[in-house]
């Protein structure tokens, strides 16, 4: 690297001629190439490495220690046999499709809310922006004592007995609990995207819209929404990636239970992996939800960004 | 970014005195243009409380004895038991983990900044070039892989090249940033005319020079993006600490809570004063710089 950089240097120190103009700009690719093979070396070894590791591995019967054989695409025949896999993917799909809908419809509301002529208007933006700082493993305990002792004992108060149970110990509605905790942190960081999308659009066209009288759901689906429309697919995807991926607040809240009803895919292959001698069965797990998370991405990306252009 | 900020919030500070009377019957006749819309901020108010409840709720549990834990758990505490917060500071060893975050994190950080601004430059200023062109797409092909793939091999890895470290960690946040944030970087060097560096250039300078004497500092608003991005992102992250730490003694504060959770037994109100402490210091740094937290995370998503 430094050999790199005095290499580099000598032109600049050559007399001025037009010569060393040429020179300087024939030889800074070289350098531009050492800006960037390191950085390749380096992300290929840390990550394509353990995708390519990964997906052969999906193709043996390797327990994560001893001895290993190829046994061809019979992980692969098996997951879709095995019923706790399957579940993992009913659950992780509900609850993202479910938190990406709350997320984006609240963060938005509350975006709308903030941008709009409201007084303490910067006071009101840092406390619905503290969640993101928190650590959601955190946040999901304090809402597991939240869930297991507070609401119910609420509720009890209210006289309402049938809502006194600890939502989390529901094997039917412990998913609603993971949702309540990640959307409480998850909105944060949508609500402002959401304002900083709503920000960029001039007031002059409410004002116009104003003088034809539209009225304000007019004006949102009219302006608003078609101007925010880049803003809104960006976060549904963004956020249905991350939530296909959800594993902290699952570990915190019920830790996949009860039984094994709240199970993500990435504890499954979390547990597999690590904890069940199952290294290669969960590799091919994992290839297979890579492939969904890429399939899901792009349709999603071709849906709302068509939907984008019809409404520009 | 900046100057909406400022824009918007300059007229609140407006209470009616005399002078300024005229204008505010103006405004109603301008259809609410400018006028304090009352009802909205009130409902504004009662959703900020989802916010700040259970964050009250954090606080108050903490400071309680374990005999006061009763009922909703939201009455005040009838004594303050300032002993739960040294009680988890000795449990879950917290000057150690604590000290682990900020190092992984600061480390994390100002790698990011070094190395992930300059591969974008790189790439920004070649994209003509296929090879280049390619490298964009291949970093960027990487945003769509799930961790949960990388997890189990990056784990085997990390052991055999002795990463299973804060070391190691480190340059994994910087790796696996890489992704996202060349594409940030890359669309906001793509708006700094080259003319600058040609400029540069001509005056002899190397192309690094040109890059941390004129492209760097002019990247600073993104840097603070990125620096952010990263700074919360490895200071909260609790699965790759988990699967990659190998040390008990390297922990970090989330993981310190997941290991210690067994140790609290029902002693909720230590560790409660445990979670509030982990959470404490990125809180009071955003309550402090909280406006450039806002506009630097925004500046993001504005390309």
């Amino acid at each position: 690297m430094t050999a790199t950089m005095t290499r580099a240097k000598t032109p600049a120190a050559a007399p001025g001629t037009p010569a060393r103009v040429r020179s300087n700009i024939a030889r800074t690719p070289r350098t531009f190439y050492w800006m960037v093979v390191p950085a390749v070396v380096i992300f290929f070894a840390l990550h394509t490495i353990p995708v390519l590791s990964g997906m052969f591995f999906s193709l043996t019967n390797y327990a994560g220690y001893g001895t290993w054989d190829l046994v061809g695409f019979s992980n692969y025949i098996n997951l879709f046999q095995d019923d706790r896999v399957l579940n993992s993917y009913g659950f992780t799909f509900g609850f993202a499709i479910v938190s990406t809908i709350l997320v984006n419809v609240i963060a938005l509301a509350i975006a709308l809310g903030l941008n709009s002529k409201i007084k303490f208007q910067a006071a009101f933006r840092g406390v619905f922006f503290i969640p993101y700082v928190l650590a959601i493993l955190i946040i999901g305990y304090v809402f597991n004592y939240l869930f297991a002792n507070s609401f119910p004992a609420i509720f009890t108060a209210l006289g309402l007995p049938g809502l006194s149970g600890n939502l989390l110990a529901s094997p039917d509605f412990a998913w609603v609990g993971i949702v309540i905790t990640t959307v409480w942190q998850a909105a944060a960081f949508n609500v402002i995207l959401y304002l900083a999308g709503l920000q960029t659009i001039s007031a002059d066209l409410y004002e116009a819209a104003a003088i034809d009288g539209a009225s304000g759901w007019r004006r949102f689906r009219s302006i608003t929404f078609p101007l925010i429309g880049a803003y809104f697919t960006i976060n549904m995807v963004l956020s249905f990636k991350s939530f296909l991926q959800v594993f902290d607040q699952i570990v915190a809240l019920t830790a996949g239970g009860p039984g094994t009803s709240t199970e993500s895919i990435a504890l499954v292959i979390f547990r597999g992996g690590f904890q069940g001698g199952e290294y290669g069965y969960q590799m091919a797990n994992a290839v297979v939800y890579l492939f969904v998370i890429i399939i899901v991405s792009f349709l999603q990306l071709r849906i709302l960004q068509r939907r984008e252009a019809s409404f520009s | 970014m900046t100057d909406t900020l400022t824009q918007t919030t300059a007229p609140l500070p407006g209470e009616p005195d005399a002078p300024t009377r005229a204008p505010r019957t103006r405004r109603r006749l301008d259809g609410g243009n400018g006028g304090t819309n009352w009802w909205l901020t009130a409902l504004i108010a009662v959703c900020s409380l989802t916010v700040l409840i259970p964050l009250y709720f954090t606080v108050v549990t903490a400071l309680k004895t374990p005999d006061q834990l009763g009922g909703t758990g939201f009455e005040l505490p009838t004594s303050i038991r300032w002993e739960n917060f040294a009680d988890a500071y000795q449990l879950t060893n917290f000057p150690r983990a604590l000290m682990n975050t900020a190092l992984i994190t600061v480390g994390a950080v100002f790698l990011t900044l070094l190395t992930n601004s300059l591969v974008a430059y790189a790439i920004a200023r070649n994209m003509h070039k296929r090879f280049f062109k390619g490298l964009y797409f291949y970093f960027l092909a990487a945003i769509f892989v799930p961790f949960p793939i990388i997890m189990l091999p990056v784990v085997k890895e990390t052991a055999l090249l002795g990463l299973d470290t804060p070391v190691g960690l480190v340059l994994l946040y910087t790796v696996y940033g890489l992704s996202f944030n060349i594409f940030i970087f890359v669309a906001y060097i793509n708006s700094i005319p080259v003319e600058l560096e040609e400029a540069a250039r001509l005056d002899g300078a190397s192309t690094w020079t040109v890059f941390w004497k004129v492209i760097f500092p002019l990247l600073s608003p993104m840097n603070a993006t990125v620096g952010i991005l990263t700074c919360v992102w490895a200071w909260n992250d609790f699965l790759l600490p988990l699967v990659v730490l190998s040390d008990p003694s390297a922990q970090t504060l989330p993981l310190a809570q997941f290991i210690f959770q067994g140790q609290f037994n029902t002693n909720y109100p230590v560790a409660f004063a445990s979670y509030l402490m982990a959470l404490a210091p990125l809180l009071v740094v955003y309550v402090i710089a909280q406006k450039w937290v806002v506009s630097g995370v925004t500046r993001g998503s504005v390309k």
